[in-house]
């Protein structure tokens, strides 16, 4: 399986994703420039997270204008996996490819730790290797990080469970604990936590790998 | 538009306006008289200034670095390049560099430390290194003071908010607290980077006709001679001297970084040299690369990219505007640079070339603004060597002092909530300290430690100085920061391999405030030869006085060990029930300097006993072999607070408790002797442990599964709730920052 990972001006975690995938997970990524236009030759898009373009304006604001975006959306109209990690997540909430927005944390602060987080719905193709209300431990790092949508874009989320993944202490404000989401068709999965920091036993922890797996028992079965 | 008037060279002479700007009449006869035996003209003058000013020149402090063991078989490039390199086997280098940003951090304290964060950080790209980690080292004044929760916080928030966006994890430091940092706090910054010894790049700019090339931010009015600025004491009329400080731009940073090391990996065939425009900027940089290679440059000023219309040549070159580099690149080789940055988004542009001429000539608006010898701007300044006066509380120490308390546990709990040994949890959560996904041991660990990925190797990282040993015997002070850092280190399961310093020190003119350098100096260099720990680089703070008070002397060591093999990496925490519980090193009453002496007297003082680098060495060959033959599970070191505070750190994590039984009295758990671990065994590896450990390590109890900690003593009997000590020790910090005074 072959992914693009996305790399911005100011992405930062491009690196991480992108050794996730070749070296922890065996698979192939390339690194794609957000200048790029083309994505037809890859089976996945990952967008990273970082400060892209500083995060001046607001977060994700200005990427979502890059080039490569128009690209990242045929990919995910023709139902191929995406997944947008931190401000990857921004990103693809700027670009409207998933609903709601990210506000700053309540505590004004940024903050980085190990969160656990419960796996709501193990009915994607980013979490079928996970058990239904798993909980698992992955690294946050963020200062914008809390969810909000409105009430009737909540109860959207609800029924078609496109609420992916909870924190089971809320970190950031977000509204009903919300740290992953994906869109209504499902292939699209934005998350503030970041998987690839934990795909390796010597960095505390691999419950980050069998999301990337997911993704590939899905598209190989 | 309307060109500043300046003042005529005699002007400056008769008005002796150079004395404003740091330069001394001795320095001023020496520039006019020998040097370039005319009047220097007012832009010259200004250069001479900032190249002249201690931060620059290290004129007050060369005889005290000389002190410094720098050699060692791992030393690639010593003291003297924008940070030192040393060999970590198969072919790669570590290069790291700590540097201070005090006085802009008391100024304007968000832009004060992320410019900090900023400048270290390209001191190690600039070699040619991908930065991996950084560390921060923070002193402030008491919390009780409303302005140092303010300075604090500010802080925190400019390293976190530079750090993180540039993806560089912060992955470990300290913070203290004391009086003496009340109007002086010290915001030093550390950064390590790694790379293939292939790569290594220098500052210089040689070859006749090659191009010199400025690349990144525009240059504009901000922090206008600030080396100058950081060279003279504060007063309190002066904290509001802003133009003095620069304002950071960590994405252009990271851009910086992107292109930079594509350039040196890429394109090293075709370029000169590299050099980060930090203090003093323009002419720093250019002036120290040209005068390395006894070469001399031509520079355009109407090339360098501007913010604003009108700058004066003093202000183009003494600018510190922030994210700017200096590349020298051979002629006729230009755009494939250029082309480089343009990619990246980059301002890059060609502004003068290398002369064999040896001069230092600028021209503007086609005038030539100044023409001197680039020697006299670099190597030509005087040295002083100044007068050392053994400080009167030296001479004779305040007696022994013994701590008196009434209840044991209410003393222990006090201890847990002091600013100085509570948790740091709610500074450092704000740090991203994963990025780049090779952080094993983050911050709150007694050395941060980063797997180089692709290896086996790892590498130990560690900022320490406890300024109270220093100010009460800066030589036995100066072997103890080494000796801790070191500690620090071996806990991890790391051998040290070199430290960078930053020296804090009050004015140097102050015969009193020299003696405490030279001495402190004196034994670091003595305790890195014993560790094996070159200094290879670093960086000096003098004038960390505020109307006449000075800070400790604080020679901050920042400390890089590495380990072969990463299954060796070793945590604070206890792991599990049922572990014996070791106490490596004899335990004294050893109360001078020590955090409770400071609690109950509200100061510190005494002399400074049971200290010798023989037995810390051993101790720490003691620890590291029982960690290399994988008898022992945790290992912490011991520092302030005592054993009581590493005996309680190693249970918090994983919840658990302790039960045991020790000689010592309840007083001396508080001591800080030196030179001491707590470890936890194995049972099963007690035997082999203790055949190792002889009388060196003593057995104090087991850790349990019950959180409770019960420790009889020969006075007393201590019974604690482990998990309510842990939530004050974690709460502590943010109760002091929500106090109100």
């Amino acid at each position: 399986m072959k992914f693009a990972v996305i790399s911005f001006p100011g992405s930062n975690c491009d690196w991480d994703m992108y050794y996730a995938i070749n070296d922890a997970l065996g698979e192939e990524a390339d690194m794609v420039s957000s200048e790029s236009t083309d994505l037809d030759q890859y089976d996945g898009v990952l967008i990273p997270g970082g400060f892209s373009y500083g995060d001046y304006l607001r977060s994700g604001a200005i990427a979502r204008f890059a080039p490569v975006m128009k690209a990242v959306k045929k990919l995910a109209d023709a139902g191929k996996p995406v997944l947008g990690v931190c401000n990857g997540f921004q990103i693809l909430v700027e670009a409207g490819l998933l609903p709601g927005s990210l506000q700053n944390n309540t505590s004004m602060e940024f903050i980085s730790d190990w969160a656990p987080l419960k796996v709501v719905n193990n009915r994607t193709m980013f979490t079928n290797g996970y058990s239904k209300d798993q909980v698992i431990k992955v690294p946050i790092a963020h200062g914008e990080g809390n969810y909000y949508c409105d009430d009737a874009t909540l109860q959207e989320l609800k029924d078609n469970d496109q609420i992916v993944f909870t924190y089971e202490e809320n970190p950031n404000g977000s509204c009903d604990n919300i740290a992953g989401i994906t869109n209504r068709a499902g292939n699209v999965l934005g998350m503030m936590p970041h998987p690839e920091r934990a795909v390796e036993s010597i960095l505390g922890g691999t419950d980050g790998l069998t999301l990337f797996k997911s993704i590939l028992n899905q598209v190989r079965s | 538009m309307q060109k500043q008037v300046e003042l005529s060279p005699e002007q400056i002479r008769d008005q002796k306006v150079y004395r404003d700007w740091g330069l001394t009449d001795g320095e001023y006869d020496l520039i006019s008289e020998k040097l370039l035996k005319r009047l220097p003209n007012f832009t010259e003058t200004g250069l001479y200034s900032g190249m002249w000013s201690e931060h620059c020149s290290y004129k007050n402090s060369k005889p005290i670095l000389r002190k410094f063991w720098t050699k060692g078989s791992r030393v690639i490039q010593g003291p003297g390049e924008g940070a030192g390199v040393l060999d970590i086997n198969d072919g790669q280098a570590v290069v790291f560099k700590a540097e201070s940003h005090n006085h802009p951090s008391f100024v304007e304290p968000y832009e004060g430390a992320a410019t900090g964060v900023g400048g270290i950080i390209r001191d190690i790209f600039s070699m040619g290194a991908k930065p991996i980690a950084s560390l921060d080292s923070l002193r402030f004044g008491e919390l009780s003071n409303p302005k140092n929760r303010f300075l604090l916080d500010k802080v925190v928030a400019g390293i976190a908010g530079y750090g993180n966006c540039i993806g560089i994890p912060t992955v470990g430091g300290e913070i203290g607290f004391d009086k003496c940092y009340d109007g002086n706090p010290l915001v030093n910054v550390m950064c390590v980077g790694i790379m293939d010894q292939a790569d290594i790049e220098a500052g210089r700019a040689h070859g006749t006709g090659n191009s010199i090339i400025y690349v990144g931010a525009k240059t504009g009015r901000d922090g206008i001679n600030g080396a100058t600025f950081a060279s003279s004491q504060f007063s309190k009329e002066e904290e509001s001297d802003r133009s003095a400080v620069q304002v950071g731009d960590p994405f252009m940073e990271k851009l910086l970084v992107d292109a930079c090391l594509e350039i040196t990996h890429k394109h090293s065939d075709i370029l000169v040299g590299i050099q980060d425009m930090g203090a003093a900027g323009l002419v720093s940089s250019s002036a120290e690369m040209a005068a390395k290679a006894n070469s001399g440059v031509d520079l355009n000023l109407d090339l360098v990219p501007q913010r604003e219309p009108g700058m004066t040549p003093y202000e183009i070159m003494l600018s510190e505007s922030q994210e700017r580099m200096l590349l020298c690149v051979k002629k006729g080789h230009e755009q494939t640079v250029l082309d480089v940055f343009e990619r990246y988004g980059l301002d890059a542009v060609v502004i003068g070339s290398v002369n064999d001429d040896g001069q230092y000539r600028l021209s503007q608006h086609g005038e030539l603004v100044c023409d001197i010898p680039t020697k006299t701007l670099v190597d030509d300044v005087p040295e002083y060597t100044h007068p050392l006066v053994e400080p009167a509380r030296l001479k004779q120490p305040a007696p022994h002092f013994t701590p008196e308390f009434d209840d044991l546990g209410t003393m222990v709990k006090q201890m847990l909530g002091q600013a100085t040994i509570a948790s740091k949890q709610s500074v450092y959560q704000q740090y991203d300290s994963r990025v780049q996904a090779n952080t094993v041991l983050a911050p709150g660990s007694d050395s941060a430690v980063v797997r180089i990925r692709g290896t086996k190797k790892a590498l130990a990282m560690t900022t320490d100085c406890n300024s109270r040993y220093i100010y009460l015997d800066p030589f036995q002070g100066g072997q103890i920061a080494v000796a801790e850092a070191a500690r620090n280190i071996v806990a991890s399961g790391a051998l040290p391999i070199g430290i960078t310093d930053c020296l804090n020190f009050g004015n140097p003119d102050d015969p009193e405030s020299y003696f405490e350098m030279s001495k402190s100096a004196e034994g670091i260099a003595k305790a890195c030869e014993q560790f094996d720990a070159p200094v290879i680089g670093g960086n000096v703070s003098l004038y960390n006085e505020t109307d006449n008070a000075a800070i400790y002397p604080t020679p901050l060591i920042g400390m890089v060990g590495l380990i072969e093999s990463n299954d060796q990496i070793t945590k604070a925490s206890a792991k599990a029930a049922d572990e014996l519980v070791y106490v490596v090193g004899k335990t004294f009453d050893d109360y001078s300097g020590s955090e409770i002496q400071k609690m109950l007297a509200d100061q510190i003082s005494g002399r400074i006993e049971h200290f010798d680098l023989a037995t810390e060495a051993k101790n720490q060959k003691l620890v590291h072999t029982a960690i290399v033959d994988k008898l022992v599970d945790s290992v912490h070191d011991i520092s302030e607070g005592g054993l009581i505070v590493t005996l309680l750190e190693t249970l918090f994590e994983n919840e658990l408790g302790f039960t045991g039984k020790t000689a010592l009295t309840r007083e001396q758990l508080f001591s800080e002797t030196q030179s001491r671990f707590v470890i936890t065994v194995p049972k099963q590896n007690q035997a082999a442990f203790e055949k190792l450990a002889g009388d060196q390590a003593t057995l104090i109890g087991t850790t349990t599964a019950d959180h409770e900690l019960h420790l009889e003593l020969s006075n007393d009997n201590l019974n604690l709730d482990v998990n309510e000590m842990n939530q004050i020790w974690k709460e502590g910090l943010s109760w002091l920052m929500k106090s109100k005074a």
